[in-house]
């Protein structure tokens, strides 16, 4: 039997021809994204309609193919048209209808459409051609070629996403040629499972699901345990709210997940793999499962896979909507059948996981990022980032930002950067207040700790954390006991219930905080929550639980005065906290123009055209809706 | 493993004992799998929509575990219902992204459309409501999803619009099948 390398290789130039002849060599090609979230915005009807159009127009030499996310949420559905020798332009907030414009113009006669197209400014790759895209370069080069998006790509650097939205996820030959499986042939050829923990080591990757524990560490952990069955685990179960990217990567590169998976099995002696997925993704289960079909029919998965002696297959397991297991031990209790409860470390899984068997488990994104430690080595990927956080981070940005998506900034990238540099600033002119980073572990930092590095040190220094990577922008709109009070609901309704200080702190917390929202809040409440939580954060059993109260601490600790206004004075500064607000009429105002009526949902506003309207307080919702609705300040907030 | 939708918020209009023959095949399928019961208990909610009484008796017995494990873990997850479920599943995103865009107004207003709380279905039978902790379309707050449709950036004047569209859809088939039965 031939070397498995060349193998790959021999495959992947069958791929290119493949390709070639039904996709590249087209005059134009066409590719439309469709994640979730495109899909979502509009993006199948926008398919349809092209290849609608090119079937009326009898085009030949036109393509058409899907893509996944490039990470501009607001812009989607984005249509990118590839025509030979020219940069690729960009087309955002596609419909039916601008799609054929687009089409009329810039496929029929050969002039984009600049209107419709991404604003783009920078520099603009003036020599674009296929072949750079598919260049043997580094993993990560190939993004701003493709995307002439400066402003928002040239401050990124995709690492994990680097082939998110460049290739078709559906289609394997084009993971192929993205250098797609040479890290995993290679590791499986011509390293040691000692090597490849080594250079995993030496890269400084750490877990992105929020721990930062050492990548290689603990897989040298689970590779010492003498086992026969030892398993490793994809944690897929992205259940911070405000978080995507692993949704994301999935759905647009599901196979650097599975290559990654098949690297990781290798170096622990794992020949089976698990990816624990949430149900509520059903696109990104669809891709991982055509591509898990995909690699099995050219022998990647299965026994002997890449024509080695190696075996490992991959078995998707679906989560049936419990947080807490994100929690690794948790997540283990529910792939074995049972409630997703979390228990007591030591024995870390590495010891003693699944089914009492060593098991390593990972996020999507730690997988996502193996093959780029193996294909351009450790040394390169630890010249990125910070002295103990190396690589980059994905961030999904959103809340009031004006650019909202995945963003991905090698470590040590300031929040401000993020926030005004790649998300371009506060929507609608607002001023900001604070941003949300780890989810309900997290923690809101104000405007004075925006100089912060993302990494995992000073994140949490600053007493939030890095989490799995959700980041929210908080404007002087929302009220920030409100949002405690969020993330606290939250996680008081998805602890699991087993150890006290989480189960009955987290409800106690609750109270208190509700009782502050609604205008009963008591001298010493602030006192009261800051015990309870710092009592929680020493005593729970599971992250989950020493990580709930962090919300609330932070914003007592940054936004005290807030706290002060709701208990002292009855009053919600940011004017959210509905107990303490009331709409009302000013009658010298009112000229009866009937706007407020027309857009109250409930509805709750009386009156005749031309007459003072005025809002039943029984029935108001207090959705605020009339007071943005009046154009001549008549609706009162109070 | 078989991935058949567990969202899907309408009672198959197949009687109970053909889907419960159905839910022994599958139950044969995975007894020797370990770990078996939540991928049963989810292709078992995709079959009857719900997980009936009886369905649960029979998967315990099916996998030899007993009936208090089995309502453990079916109540332990947020994904199961032991109660049937309206045609239509609206779920209201209160991901933290929606949360500060607004999700808590459309919940409010979808609530007072519909008439209902959360976790309960309307007495036409046609709509149930719950709130889901973020569908990862955060980019699009606030979002809503009926069924397997994510609609994004909702408005709360506007929800009526969105439940009413289903609304009629729904009505439109069940008059078309109460016709091809009669």
């Amino acid at each position: 039997m031939s070397n498995p390398m060349e193998q790959l290789m021999k495959r992947r130039e069958s791929a290119e021809t493949r390709l070639r002849r039904e996709k590249f060599n087209a005059k134009v090609r066409i590719t439309v994204g469709s994640a979730t979230c495109e899909n979502a915005a509009g993006a199948p009807d926008v398919f349809k309609q092209v290849e609608e159009l090119i079937k009326r127009h009898g085009l030949k030499d036109v393509t058409l193919s899907r893509v996944g996310c490039t990470g501009r949420c607001d812009m989607e559905p984005v249509v990118t048209i590839f025509s030979q020798r020219t940069t690729p332009v960009k087309y955002i907030t596609m419909t039916p209808e601008k799609v054929e414009k687009v089409f009329d113009s810039h496929v029929l006669k050969g002039i984009p459409v600049k209107d419709l197209a991404m604003p783009n400014e920078g520099v603009q790759d003036t020599d674009f051609t296929e072949e750079k895209l598919w260049a043997d370069a580094r993993l990560t080069d190939r993004f701003s070629s493709v995307f002439g998006d400066v402003h928002f790509f040239g401050k990124q650097m995709r690492m994990t996403l680097r082939n998110c939205g460049v290739i078709d996820p559906e289609d394997m030959d084009e993971y192929l040629m993205v250098r797609g499986y040479q890290a995993a042939v290679k590791v499986l050829t011509e390293m040691t499972p000692n090597d490849v923990v080594n250079t995993v080591t030496k890269s400084g990757l750490r877990g992105r699901g929020g721990g930062g524990f050492s990548t290689g560490v603990k897989w040298n952990f689970a590779l010492a345990q003498k086992n026969e069955e030892k398993y490793i685990v994809c944690n897929a179960d992205e259940g911070d709210p405000g978080a995507f990217m692993d949704r994301s990567t999935i759905e647009g590169d599901p196979h650097t997940v599975i290559e990654g998976m098949i690297i990781g099995g290798y170096a622990i002696g794992a020949r089976v793999g698990y990816v624990y997925i949430r149900a509520e993704y059903p696109l990104a289960i669809k891709r991982l499962e055509i591509a898990i079909a995909a690699a099995r029919q050219a022998g990647f998965l299965g026994t002997k896979i890449f024509g080695t002696e190696w075996d490992f297959d991959i078995e998707i397991r679906l989560g049936a909507g419990a947080f807490v297991c994100g929690e690794e031990t948790a997540l283990i209790r529910s792939i074995e059948g049972e409630r997703g409860m979390p228990r007591p470390r030591p024995p870390y899984p590495a010891a003693s996981g699944l089914w009492g068997k060593p098991t390593v488990i990972n996020n999507v994104e730690t997988f996502a990022n193996i093959p780029v430690v193996i294909l351009d080595g450790p040394e390169w990927f630890s010249s990125i980032g910070t002295a103990k956080s190396k690589g980059t981070k994905v961030f999904a940005l959103a809340g009031k930002v004006c650019n909202t998506g995945l963003v991905e900034v090698p470590m040590g990238t300031t929040l401000r950067e993020v926030v005004y540099g790649v998300g371009g600033g506060i929507r609608d002119g607002k001023a900001f207040k604070a941003v949300q980073t780890g989810g309900p572990a997290g923690g809101c930092l104000p405007e004075s700790y925006l100089d912060t590095p993302v990494d995992y040190e000073s994140l949490t220094a600053a007493g939030s954390m890095m989490g799995s990577g959700g980041m929210i922008v908080i404007d002087e709109e929302s009220c920030m006991v409100d949002v405690a009070r969020f993330f606290l609901d939250f996680t008081q309704d998805e602890s699991c219930g087993k150890c006290t200080p989480c189960r009955e702190g987290t409800k106690r917390m609750l109270e208190i905080l509700q009782r502050i929202t609604s205008g009963r809040g008591v001298e010493g409440d602030i006192e009261k929550l800051l015990r309870l939580g710092d009592t929680i954060k020493r005593t729970s059993l599971c992250g989950l639980g020493q990580a709930s109260p962090n919300p609330v601490i932070s914003t007592i600790k940054h936004f005290r005065d807030e706290y002060e206004a709701h208990i002292r004075e009855k009053r919600c500064p940011a004017g959210v906290c509905a107990g303490l607000l009331t709409f009302s009429i000013i009658p010298e105002k009112c000229i009866g123009c009937g706007a407020c009526k027309r857009k109250c949902p409930v509805p709750c506003i009386a009156g005749k055209p031309k007459e003072v309207h005025e809002i039943d307080q029984a029935r108001c919702i207090k959705c605020g809706q009339c007071f943005e609705a009046c154009k001549f300040d008549a609706v009162k907030r109070s | 493993m078989k991935t058949e939708k567990s969202t899907c918020a309408c009672q198959k209009d197949t009687d109970e004992s053909t889907l419960l023959k159905r839910l022994d095949v599958v139950i044969k399928e995975y007894r020797e799998k370990s770990g078996a019961l939540i991928p049963v208990l989810q292709i078992a909610q995709g079959l009857f929509g719900y997980l009936p009484e009886v369905a649960l008796k029979r998967i315990s017995l099916g996998l030899d575990k007993s009936y208090s494990e089995v309502a453990g873990v079916v109540g332990f997850y947020s994904f199961f219902s032991t109660v049937p479920r309206g045609r239509n599943l609206v779920r209201v995103c209160l991901g933290t992204a929606c949360y500060v865009r607004g999700g808590k107004q459309v919940l409010e207003a979808i609530k007072k459309h519909l008439g209902i709380d959360v976790g309960q279905t309307t007495p036409d039978k046609l709509f149930s409501l719950e709130v889901a902790r973020c569908f990862g379309a955060c980019g699009l707050a606030p979002a809503i999803t009926v069924n397997d449709d994510v609609h994004q950036r909702v408005k709360s004047a506007k929800v009526h619009e969105i439940i009413n569209s289903y609304r009629t859809v729904s009505r439109a088939k069940a008059a078309r099948q109460k016709r091809e039965k009669t």
